[in-house]
């Protein structure tokens, strides 16, 4: 046994076997971290392949949520997706900085938009497939160009409070 | 009939916090529906990159008023499976009875905000007067009726002593009872019964499409609770029956929550019973090593999803929080569609949304005098029962010291 697998019981391992037979190049990229989690790295052109599989082949149909990352170079996207027994499979992928391009996954999971809407407003990604809306969280009048979780954004100090430090 | 768009909201009396909500009427009824959200965005993700894990325990706790020991619990969890802790499982019963009575002080809240929201504020009065007794035990064990600051990274900080559990077991035995009554109310009270059905409907599929969580898709049918299918704490050693019910409607909603109440102090009646003896914390480290855990909660409103990455430092690198009004405010347009206005405010409360309770002591000004006196919890009780036998000429005299002898 692997080191990855430590902690996992033969429900996760079976996912990870069944992930690996139908995506080779997933090898080495899946990890079961502890019962009912886990982990798998894919390439970005590969992801919506591996995502429909988890779905429609291991029955992964609840999204839980999705993370944004900022990995320096890259931005990373980590989809958290479960199932009715618990087990919780957390797919990410990177896509460049300069070029934050990821797809909607609205057409697999509707409940996703407001997801996306937080990655763009909060991370700066560029969302294709996803419609006009409502942007989510941050204020109509906050300025184009500031994402304020990635990590190189500081927060500007407002003239009052300039005055007050 | 010509279509009229109203705003309600980011401040509106029939809101209990910030969101904003565009409706387009046609006389009285709802045809579209569309929310803004934000606004109470602090920033708390960023501000836990910038603080070390122990300080963020504290700071995640105040993501929410009511949910407090849900948010804390949620994190301590991802960090403690990361830094590989064997957390004592003393600590995971006490982290578990705590979060039941945090599950009682919230439901217990909605249903008073409910009956509030449909013109029936004797049920607020009741729920509310009860809720005291959870928010007195939550006071005497963690030292807080919200905010308990009982968690920390490998364990709890307080432990539950004989006294504690005594008075918990009596508070337990208390609410089961009125419990019992809101829910022969609920089933026998045609006016509340009426009011609530068919009201802000979800269908099954809808509940499933839409990403319901918590009471809210337990009420359609959806038979999930992170509790029993991905257990923490001392869940996976508990039993309890998942509570769901298939009206599709508010009134679904307050059966579930009602049957919830029922199951917590169960749940606390047995993890008390089973609690195994120990310590209640282990030492962990200001570094966590690098990695990444998400970890999943039954808040009392639905799932609460927590990520957090790790880099080797004390700071984490991320952390995600998802609390469940996020998911459950999808399923509100669809609960509106061709609605009537006036069901609006129950049926966005219906979805539990989450607001703030905070401070026991009341400031008051007396007329001419400058300075500010403190007020007890009992006198202002007292004032009160006075003031209603004075102008009202009602006595509640007899049920508070019926109330009182059940505590003693």
């Amino acid at each position: 046994m692997t080191e990855a697998i430590v902690g996992a019981t033969a429900k996760e391992e079976a996912i990870r076997q069944k992930l690996v037979e139908r995506f080779p190049f997933l090898a080495d990229k899946v990890r079961a971290t502890r019962p009912r989690r886990i982990f798998a790295l894919v390439e970005a052109k590969d992801f919506e392949n591996v995502l429909v599989f988890a779905i429609q082949e291991l029955g992964f149909t609840i999204l839980c949520t999705i993370t944004g990352l900022d990995d320096g170079p890259t931005l990373g996207f980590v989809y958290h997706i479960t199932r009715q027994d618990g087990i919780t499979l957390n797919i990410q992928y990177d896509v460049p900085k300069e070029n934050p391009v990821i797809n909607t996954v609205t057409k697999y999971f509707p409940p996703a938009e407001i997801y996306e809407r937080e990655l763009i407003d909060l991370l700066g990604a560029r969302v294709e497939g996803l419609g006009e809306g409502v942007r989510y969280p941050l204020p109509d009048d906050w300025p184009a160009g500031e994402y304020p979780l990635r990590k190189d954004w500081k927060k500007k100090i407002s003239d009052t409070e300039a005055e007050n430090a | 009939m010509r279509k009229v768009v109203i705003p309600i909201g980011p401040q509106h009396p029939a809101l209990k916090e910030p969101e904003s909500f565009n409706v387009t009427l046609s006389g009285e009824r709802i045809m579209a529906f569309s929310a803004r959200l934000g606004y109470n965005h602090r920033g708390i993700e960023k501000a836990c990159e910038e603080r070390t894990y122990l300080q963020d325990v504290y700071l995640i706790e105040r993501i929410c008023g009511i949910c407090s020991h849900t948010h804390s619990t949620c994190f301590v969890q991802a960090v403690e499976e990361i830094a590989a802790l064997e957390v004592p499982r003393r600590a995971l019963y006490i982290r578990t009875v705590i979060g039941e009575l945090e599950r009682i002080h919230s439901h217990l809240l909605w249903l008073g905000v409910a009956g509030h929201e449909v013109g029936f504020d004797t049920l607020l009065m009741y729920t509310w007067r009860d809720r005291e007794v959870v928010m007195d035990i939550l006071a005497d064990v963690t030292g807080n009726r919200v905010n308990y600051g009982m968690n920390t990274i490998g364990g709890v900080r307080r432990d539950l002593d004989a006294a504690h559990i005594k008075s918990m077991l009596k508070a337990v035995d208390t609410l089961e009872d009125r419990t019992k009554y809101y829910i022969q109310v609920a089933r026998e009270e045609r006016t509340l019964i009426e009011r609530l059905s068919k009201v802000g409907t979800l269908t099954h599929e809808d509940a499933v499409k839409l990403g319901a969580v918590g009471p809210t898709a337990r009420a359609s049918g959806v038979d999930r609770d992170t509790r029993r299918d991905d257990p923490y704490a001392a869940y996976g050693e508990l039993d309890f029956k998942v509570v769901t019910d298939d009206h599709n409607d508010v009134y679904g909603r307050t059966l579930v929550r009602m049957g919830e109440l029922m199951e917590s102090y169960k749940i606390i009646r047995q993890a008390i019973k089973n609690m195994p003896d120990g310590p209640i914390a282990i030492k962990s480290p200001r570094r966590i090593p690098a990695g990444e855990a998400l970890s999943r909660y039954e808040a009392p409103r639905g799932e609460d999803v927590h990520y957090v990455k790790a880099n080797g430092t004390d700071r984490p690198e991320r952390v995600k929080v998802r609390a469940p009004t996020l998911a459950n405010l999808q399923t509100v347009e669809k609960m509106l569609e061709d609605g009537q206005l006036a069901d609006l405010p129950i049926v966005i409360a219906a979805i539990d949304p989450c607001f703030s309770c905070t401070d026991r002591s009341i400031v008051v000004r007396r007329s001419g005098v400058r300075s500010k006196n403190m007020i007890r919890w009992e006198d202002l009780r007292s004032r009160g029962i006075e003031w209603y036998r004075e102008n009202r000429g009602i006595d509640f005299a007899k049920l508070n010291r019926k109330l009182s002898d059940r505590m003693r």
